[in-house]
């Protein structure tokens, strides 16, 4: 795939330019150039926060349309748990009837995927050789974020497959086995709620290739999905299967709740999730088994491309949970499970260390010092009118050649006013000028 | 504040005593400097330990002084130097689980006694000395070997 890939695109024509998502980027990973913003690929880990922030709407997410889902043959359909969290008074069953009435031949919940990925971590947390805490894989948005900025916890994250991804092999290979049909005809669809899965299909960590074929947003298939569940009729095949706790992992600390163990915190917000890393990078938590953070407020359902306000859809997931139907996987199904899917990360997630200033060290420490030089010079005011978001990033934009010193207003006024001194000087100069008249 | 010349890069936070709303902001800045200096990662979660133990011992035991990061490309050094009451007995200090932190501390979850031992076992080399009424310098070292 390509180097870079990103679901968080910019929408050139809507963007003014204005300062609101480079101050939220988390990773600083946003400019304004030439009155644009402009995303540093290598920086973003598609958490998209700019999409929430900007009044624009020139922040978005590229995602699947809805008609792609006919390149193929066979289509199966991978609700997010999010999703059930979107309607008033609709039952998770009736949500996945709607979705076979859109055209696809089958549902495979990923909540059902997570029922699988609790027992499989389940396991590993009885490991005594893990490194701990453990540190879910779900969200990847804060896997981008931990090899960003954190690359000491990388072999804290568990290397296990996300939900997605199991539902998708899962289903996939079930669907080829009842229908005889081979897999190259069948595309399973990811119904999303943020950027950053989509970008983990296309741009995998921890695999080579993704087995979900496609990602279409919650915020897209709302409508037409919506239209079919109205005109239902009563006597739906029974579809719903995943257990109260795989549907709770819409919810912010749903995941942990369903594990073998209490020692365990789950954050959600992206900002707090970084607060708490940078903790456990400190070796301040030390008596911490697993945590669970999700970069979206209240989890999921939280997510940038959902529907529904993230708190009522957060209630509507909990009384939907309590009413589930699914019962748990029972031992054999877990086992079976683990022969027939890759269930786990064939390759190991490696560091971005992005933030870094040179390969040398020498040169690391120039660079820093001439950081501080520029630093000195600038106001201290972070107002973000030269690009960058804080006056020490515009210092290291500089350094690094992101950027020239008269980006900055401050710079650019000092400069001018030297201008205009210099011009003075030299009228004073020139014949005829003040010097030469002078009192003679 | 931070001076750089022939290699050598140096930064001084001032620690005061007592304040816990500042406490853990000058190692916060030791390791993002580290950071984007490039250190190797692990070395760089050995140093904010060492750096944070050392300068929560300033915060609570001391009357104040500062925390001093120097980087050459084969060292760091972590430095805390403060300004009283000095230790009496560095080996007794060094003891797993020895304190005297008072209360308001342990309330806070600190005084476990385990931090000089944890810079210990994070560091590389250590020094410590100490003179009672005068003060306490600690440095704590770290290679910056060439994987
Ligand atoms: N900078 C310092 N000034 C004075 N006494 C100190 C200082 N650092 C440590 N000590 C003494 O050493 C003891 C052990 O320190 P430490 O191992 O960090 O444990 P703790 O801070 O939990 O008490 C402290 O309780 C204190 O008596
Ligand atoms: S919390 Fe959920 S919705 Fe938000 S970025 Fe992470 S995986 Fe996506
Ligand atoms: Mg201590």
């Amino acid at each position: 795939m390509e180097k870079y890939y990103h679901s968080v695109t910019l929408d050139k024509e809507k963007c003014r330019g204005c300062t609101n998502c480079i101050k939220r980027c988390p990773t600083e990973a946003i400019r304004v150039r030439e009155g644009k913003a402009r995303i540093i690929g290598e920086r973003c880990i598609d958490c998209g926060e700019c999409i929430r922030v900007c009044p624009y709407h020139a922040k978005i997410a590229l995602t699947d349309p809805l008609a792609s889902i006919q390149k193929f043959p066979y289509k199966i359909a991978l609700p997010a748990p999010a999703l059930y969290g979107q309607f008033r008074n609709v039952s998770i069953n009736a949500i996945l009837t709607g979705l076979l009435k859109l055209g696809f031949d089958e549902v495979f919940e990923v909540a059902r995927g997570a029922d699988y990925v609790t027992e499989f971590v389940n396991e590993a947390i009885k490991d005594p050789k893990r490194k701990k805490p453990i540190i879910s894989s779900a969200c990847p948005a804060i896997v981008r974020l931990i090899q960003v900025r954190f690359p000491e916890l990388i072999d804290n994250i568990i290397n296990i497959e996300s939900p997605m991804e199991i539902a998708a092999r899962l289903a996939k290979e079930e669907f080829c086995r009842k229908m005889g049909v081979k897999e190259k005809d069948v595309g399973a669809f990811f119904i999303t709620p943020c950027a950053a899965k989509m970008t983990s299909i296309r741009n995998p960590i921890g695999i080579d290739r993704s087995w979900v074929d496609g990602a279409i947003s919650i915020l897209e298939i709302y409508g037409p999905l919506y239209n079919q569940i109205s005109r239902l009729e009563d006597d739906e095949v029974l579809l719903q299967k995943a257990s109260p706790h795989g549907i709770l992992w819409a919810n912010s600390g749903g995941e942990s709740s369903a594990l073998d163990m209490d020692n365990y915190l789950a954050v959600d917000g992206i900002q707090n999730v970084i607060r708490v890393l940078e903790e456990i990078e400190d070796e301040k938590l030390t008596d911490l088994e697993f945590f669970e953070g999700l970069a979206c407020t209240g989890g999921c359902v939280g997510g940038p491309l959902v529907f529904e306000n993230g708190f009522v859809a957060k209630n509507r997931i909990r009384k939907l949970s309590e009413q589930a139907k699914g019962r748990h996987l029972s031992r054999e199904e877990v086992v079976d499970a683990k022969e027939k899917i890759q269930w786990y990360f064939e390759k190991p997630i490696l560091p971005k260390p992005v933030m870094k200033l040179d390969d040398d060290i020498t040169l690391a420490m120039k660079k820093m010092e001439a950081i501080e030089r520029i630093y000195e010079g600038l106001p201290g005011l972070d107002c973000g009118s030269c690009g960058s978001p804080s006056c020490r990033t515009h210092a290291e934009d500089i350094v690094r050649g992101y950027a020239s010193e008269m980006d900055s207003v401050f710079k650019l006024r000092e400069k001018v006013k030297e201008l205009a001194q210099q011009m003075i000087e030299l009228s004073e100069k020139i014949p005829g000028g003040k010097t030469s008249n002078n009192g003679k | 504040m931070m001076t750089s010349r022939n290699h050598i890069m140096e930064q001084v936070y001032t620690v005061e005593a007592g304040n816990f709303v500042l406490a853990g902001e000058a190692s916060g800045q030791i390791k993002k400097v580290l950071k984007q200096l490039g250190v190797d990662s692990n070395i760089v979660r050995r140093v904010t330990v060492a750096a944070y133990e050392a300068e929560m011992n300033m915060v609570i035991h001391s009357v104040g002084g500062e925390l001093i990061l120097k980087v050459t490309p084969e060292r760091i050094t972590v430095t805390a130097r403060d300004r009283g009451p000095g230790i009496p007995d560095i080996g007794l200090a060094m003891q797993e689980g020895y304190s005297t932190a008072p209360e308001i501390a342990r309330e806070l979850g600190f005084g476990a006694g385990m931090g000089l031992p944890n810079i210990k076992r994070c560091a590389d080399s250590l020094n410590m000395q100490s003179k009672v009424g005068e003060g306490t310098i600690l440095e704590a070292y770290f290679d910056i070997k060439a994987r």
